[in-house]
């Protein structure tokens, strides 16, 4: 596959296996160290501000985005498929080039760090996909997850058991062996392991039965209520909505509309075009 | 004691050459199956860091020697291979900064850096070649032997005589202690366990602080290290050229492959497979087969099924076979 014009991503086709590893591969430059963090006081706990940008080379797909969460809040982001709500998300995190605005966190600019130094600021993300570490049981997913932590993490290993009783009966087990409700349950608790300041959720419930999703924003509410932010893109919008303290609809990598989830669920506009009337 | 007499010419000529064979072949498999699993790509400059780190472990060898430096009965070479492996890590280190991590910052393709890795050999080879030229060398000193033949014969009373070098001996205990110490590092400790995340997936070990950059070095490391223990240990059992380290290569891919790319257990696996199969097809049978068949049954010929000119069809066949029937490999590595 060629992206673009990078002939260093041009393999020519290959396919060949025995040579070459696919699968796991990292999606930013992993050789990136990080710029300075300047102070920027005011404005919510997170925001990514008027974020424009695309991934690598490639061409905008973010304008003008403008994303924020204050402390103990849920936010949720939804919209049409298509719309960069994910790439938001990642841009917030640092996993794509942020040509125009700024990522602030408590009070200071963060813009220039690298993903796993934003993990270390007290950002904690679950991507949508490949979010657990298949070939690893849950306890060492989890404690992948405190990876960073000098501290002793066995008190927070349990808050997680004590949060999705089901992992401690299946700790010793490979988490790639797991049922998608519970690989889920993995991914967040590997992301509470570093004990986040804020905690992102790329569509934490795709693919989970219905049950499993009532259970699984249970579990969310439970997180924001002990004081870390969430922010969170969600299919299932008018489920999200009531329970989010603040709403955004994305379309075309901008804002279309904001609110809090109440006046969003209320918008005969939003309604209409987004929520199915 | 026919059947001792078997029993001791097998072990004499297939069971301890391929043992320690195999435990060499191990050795470097595992480096190989590192790279593939972490850095994503097969490391054609193996067998050429396997040459310069016993290079390395060679003149420090010599230094030590002219001064006098001895370690009695085992040869001065083990107190050579952690000065063998600093020189061995500062060269692979060192290339990795000026040469792989531009293609990782490029987010080049696996297969470009296969093609990197070639020409890294290249430049290896004759960098080897230039200070210690292609000539066969040699560096084994102390006790040569645990066990000699005729010591065997007097003491059991066998016709058959048992050789056991002390190359073969140290092979073994060497290679079991350092297969013991990656399996703890990488199972137990908190910078292995995060090598094996960033071999599952990056991105998710990015998302959870893990520094690539620090992974990357760490199993560049500890490739120098097994590379130079694995080279090492073959030029004091058998001898040093270059040519036979890049020759190497054949054999150790073929182990890592049929033990599975990516599994460690598969490439120690692999090792003896590849081994055992490599001087099983290459030994000549006549004598143990003599002492075991009745005397009608007894063969004419050799009894070998390759002559030793062809080991390395051997590694080329075991690789087709397992491609073609099970690409996993026996230990259920990633899929080739």
């Amino acid at each position: 596959m060629s992206t673009g014009d990078n002939p260093y991503q041009d393999d020519h086709g290959n396919h060949d296996a025995s040579v070459t590893r696919r699968g796991g591969e990292s999606t930013v430059d992993t050789t990136r160290t990080s710029g300075p963090v300047t102070d920027a006081r005011g404005g919510p706990f997170l925001i990514g501000d008027n974020m424009t940008g695309g991934y690598g080379k490639g061409p905008d797909i973010l304008h003008g985005c403008t994303i924020s969460v204050d402390k103990g809040e849920i936010a949720v982001i939804v919209g049409p498929n298509g719309a960069g709500k994910s790439t938001a998300m990642k841009a917030v995190f640092g996993m794509l080039d942020v040509r125009q605005g700024a990522v602030r966190l408590d009070g200071k600019d963060i813009t220039a760090l690298t993903p796993q130094d934003r993990v270390v600021a007290g950002m904690g993300f679950v991507p949508q996909t490949s979010n657990i570490f298949t070939s690893m049981t849950v306890e060492e997913n989890l404690e992948m997850g405190a990876f960073i932590r000098t501290d002793d993490y066995r008190p927070t290993m349990e808050q997680v058991y004590d949060l999705f009783p089901i992992l401690r009966d299946k700790r010793r087990q490979p988490a790639g062996e797991l049922s998608g409700g519970q690989r889920q349950q993995v991914a967040v608790g590997r992301a509470l392991m570093t004990q986040p300041k804020v905690l992102m959720l790329d569509e934490p419930t795709a693919g989970v039965s219905p049950i499993v999703m009532d259970e699984l924003f249970d579990r969310i509410i439970e997180v924001a209520r002990t004081g870390i932010s969430i922010l969170m893109v969600e299919q299932n919008a008018r489920q999200a909505l009531e329970i989010a303290d603040k709403g955004y609809v994305l379309v075309q990598g901008a804002n279309a509309y904001s609110g809090t989830g109440k006046d969003l669920l209320a918008d005969p506009e939003v309604r209409k075009s987004f929520l199915g009337g | 004691m026919e059947f001792l007499n078997a029993l001791v010419t097998l072990a004499n000529f297939v069971l301890i050459p391929g043992i320690t064979y195999g435990s060499q072949l191990a050795l470097g498999a595992l480096g190989v199956t590192l790279i593939y699993g972490i850095l994503r790509f097969s490391n054609f400059a193996h067998g050429d860091t396997m040459a310069f780190g016993t290079m390395s472990v060679i003149l420090f060898t010599w230094l030590f020697q002219s001064w006098g430096i001895s370690l009695g009965p085992l040869p001065t070479a083990l107190l050579a291979i952690p000065f063998g492996i600093a020189v061995t890590a500062l060269l692979v280190l060192g290339t990795d900064r000026v040469v792989y991590r531009f293609y990782r910052a490029q987010k080049a393709k696996p297969i470009i850096f296969v093609m990197v890795s070639i020409g890294v050999m290249f430049i290896y080879n004759g960098v080897t070649r230039f200070i210690l030229g292609a000539d066969e060398q040699r560096f084994a000193d102390g006790e040569r032997f645990i066990i000699r033949a005729r010591e065997f014969k007097e003491m059991t009373g066998l016709d058959e005589g048992l050789t056991l070098k002390t190359t073969q001996g140290l092979t073994v205990i060497t290679a079991v202690i350092v297969v013991a110490l990656l399996f703890w590092f990488l199972n137990n400790t908190r910078t292995g366990k995060s090598m094996r995340a960033y071999s599952d997936n990056e991105d998710l070990a990015l998302l959870s602080g893990i520094n690539p950059e620090h992974v990357v070095r760490v199993t560049w490391l500890i490739v120098s290290a097994l590379i130079v223990v694995a080279g090492t240990l073959y030029g004091l059992d058998k001898t040093y050229k270059p040519f036979t380290y890049f020759q190497l290569l054949l054999p150790i891919f073929a182990a890592a492959i049929v033990g599975g790319l990516g599994s460690p257990l598969g490439a120690i696996a692999g090792g003896f497979v590849v081994a055992f199969s490599e001087v099983g097809i290459t030994y000549a049978w006549k004598k143990v087969l003599g002492y075991v068949m009745p005397e009608s049954l007894e063969p004419g010929g050799l009894v070998q099924l390759l002559a030793t000119d062809y080991k390395f069809a051997v590694s080329f066949m075991i690789l087709v076979i397992v491609l073609l029937f099970k690409p996993t490999g026996l230990f259920k590595g990633k899929s080739v």
